[in-house]
């Protein structure tokens, strides 16, 4: 097996994607590296590795996005390969290229198609030209804006405006007039100092035409040493709140088979064009109304919700990233079966979404036939507010839509979670709601549920 | 909750009007604008940069 030359595997992450990933490097007979900071000492994922190595303080910039400390704890454990999660370093190409030249694998896509994907209008401009569709936008940055509101005209409102590094719907919003553009770019432009450290010559922000009542439809897909570029199905992530997602799933109840056809060869394309290697993400925005779509973006790693497509498709993600990091070009056949909902479990209130930290007093998951909890804590675990709040992801399969949101509530409602503040009363108020449950929704749904 | 203060945007003698945004918090990579409820001016700042507050602490006082 190639895929011995891979252990002992780094996993460069924390919570609950390092435990999957942990999982499924176990189960193929390799040594688990986990890194942590000291707030998550005590969390599953660090005893459930073959060993540990503590970077640092609780602070992400000290401990988990610290790549000095990566590199040394890999070197210290005698990794031979990397797996870097989603988040923090997972498409930092400075890091991807470190880790090459230590003489590790990456268990990822090359620096150099993560460095084209990154930049959100470097991306766009090279999906136009491989004839994957793009929104009306600017194909320069937007440094000032004075700028902006030029190319807001050109646009026409309302407008997106996005910084180009940024992801994870930070920096993100709407405008829908000139006063409101302020606002944004403001906004998106503090973000990108932030979150990016753009240079001092002015912030990298785009503006693309925003299409109200749209769907965001992502294409899954797998790049394989031979060339080939597979697209294993769609996954919906429309259920948003503040432009990041709470519920996935797959199939996407709106669009029609010719549709998907279409967004799947685009994604394909959209693969060849940076010689894609590995699992990556190309997402999507469909108009439901003209059944139409436009790129949005590509995430150059293992998304959040991989779940919702290892359930309907039967295969293991995370096992096809780590044979195609150590050159194998598995014979994948993707034919979906059933429907598959996750519904992430975040440590917020379930009515304005504030993040609500704490100590778990409570933690029981839910079982049964086609339930799936990927979880990053149990009893006793505190959740701190250095990192991001998904506590876990509840997912649940069924041979059809009506069986998958059955085992939802079921499930929701045996989720037991005590101390910190959680969204299972939003996941279950959802599974009630007639737009969610019919599948005629968009990104707007859970503004409308709290507005 | 508890939250990191990662902005102070007013400083003590300000004057500050409804609406303003008096620091601005962090918590689970989540920015939160604590905003002025009522026009005044800042006589007092309890909260700095880097601080970890709680729900309930005191991070400034108008009048």
């Amino acid at each position: 097996m190639l895929t011995e030359t891979l252990g002992p595997v780094l996993i460069a992450n924390r919570g609950e994607i390092a435990r999957r990933i942990i999982r499924t490097v176990k189960r193929m007979g390799l040594r688990a590296v986990a890194v942590h900071s000291e707030a998550d000492a005590d969390l599953p994922f660090v005893r459930e590795a073959d060993e540990a190595v503590l970077l640092g303080p609780a602070s992400p910039a000290q401990s988990y996005l610290d790549t000095a400390k990566v590199l040394e704890a890999a070197r210290a454990t005698g990794a031979k390969s990397v797996h870097p999660g989603y988040g923090f370093l997972s498409e930092n190409v400075a890091f991807a290229r470190a880790v090459m030249d230590a003489g590790m694998i990456w268990i990822g896509p090359s620096p150099e198609a993560i460095d084209k994907m990154g930049d959100k209008i470097n991306a766009r401009n090279l999906m136009e030209a491989a004839g994957v569709p793009v929104a009306a936008g600017t194909r320069e940055p937007v440094t000032d804006l004075s700028l902006a509101l030029k190319a807001a005209e050109q646009i026409g409102y309302p407008v997106m405006v996005k910084t180009a590094g940024g992801g994870g719907g930070i920096g993100m919003s709407v405008a829908h007039d000139d006063e409101g553009l302020a606002k944004a770019y403001e906004q998106a432009a503090r973000a990108a100092s932030r979150f990016s450290g753009d240079a001092l010559d002015g912030p990298a922000v785009l503006l693309e035409r925003y299409i109200e009542r749209a769907r965001h439809v992502e294409v899954q897909i797998l790049g394989l040493p031979d060339g080939r570029v597979l697209a294993l199905g769609e996954r919906d992530c429309s259920v948003q709140r503040r432009h990041q997602k709470v519920v996935e799933e797959s199939p996407s109840p709106g669009i029609t088979p010719e549709l998907r056809e279409r967004m799947l060869a685009a994604a394909v394309r959209a693969g060849e064009a940076v010689g894609y290697l590995g699992a990556g993400t190309v997402e999507c925005l469909v108009d439901a109304d003209k059944q139409d779509f436009v790129f949005l973006e590509m995430n150059t790693r293992l998304q959040v919700e991989h779940p919702v497509t290892e359930l309907v498709t039967g295969l293991d993600l995370v096992e096809l990233q780590l044979r195609v990091a150590a050159g194998e070009s598995p014979e994948v056949a993707a034919e979906p079966r059933g429907h598959a909902i996750e519904f992430r479990v975040y440590a917020e209130d379930p009515k304005r979404f504030f993040p609500g930290p704490g100590v778990i007093k409570v933690w029981d998951e839910p079982t049964g036939d086609g339930v799936r909890v990927d979880s990053g804590y149990h009893a006793g675990n505190t959740v701190t507010p250095f990192y991001d709040p998904l506590m876990a992801k509840l997912c649940v399969h069924g041979s059809d839509r009506a069986e998958a949101l059955e085992k939802g509530r079921k499930a929701v409602a045996e989720f037991a979670v005590e101390g910190p503040k959680n969204n299972l009363p939003f996941c279950a108020e959802l599974l009630e709601n007639t737009e969610f449950v019919t599948g005629d929704y968009d990104t707007g749904l859970v503004a409308r549920m709290r507005s | 909750m508890v939250a990191n203060v990662w902005k102070v945007v007013v400083s003590e003698g300000d004057t500050v009007s409804d609406g303003d945004t008096l620091v601005i918090l962090e918590s689970m990579k989540m920015e939160i604008p604590v905003i002025a409820e009522d026009d005044g001016v800042v006589t007092a700042l309890k909260v700095a940069e880097g601080d970890v507050i709680q729900e309930g602490d005191l991070i400034a006082v108008i009048e």
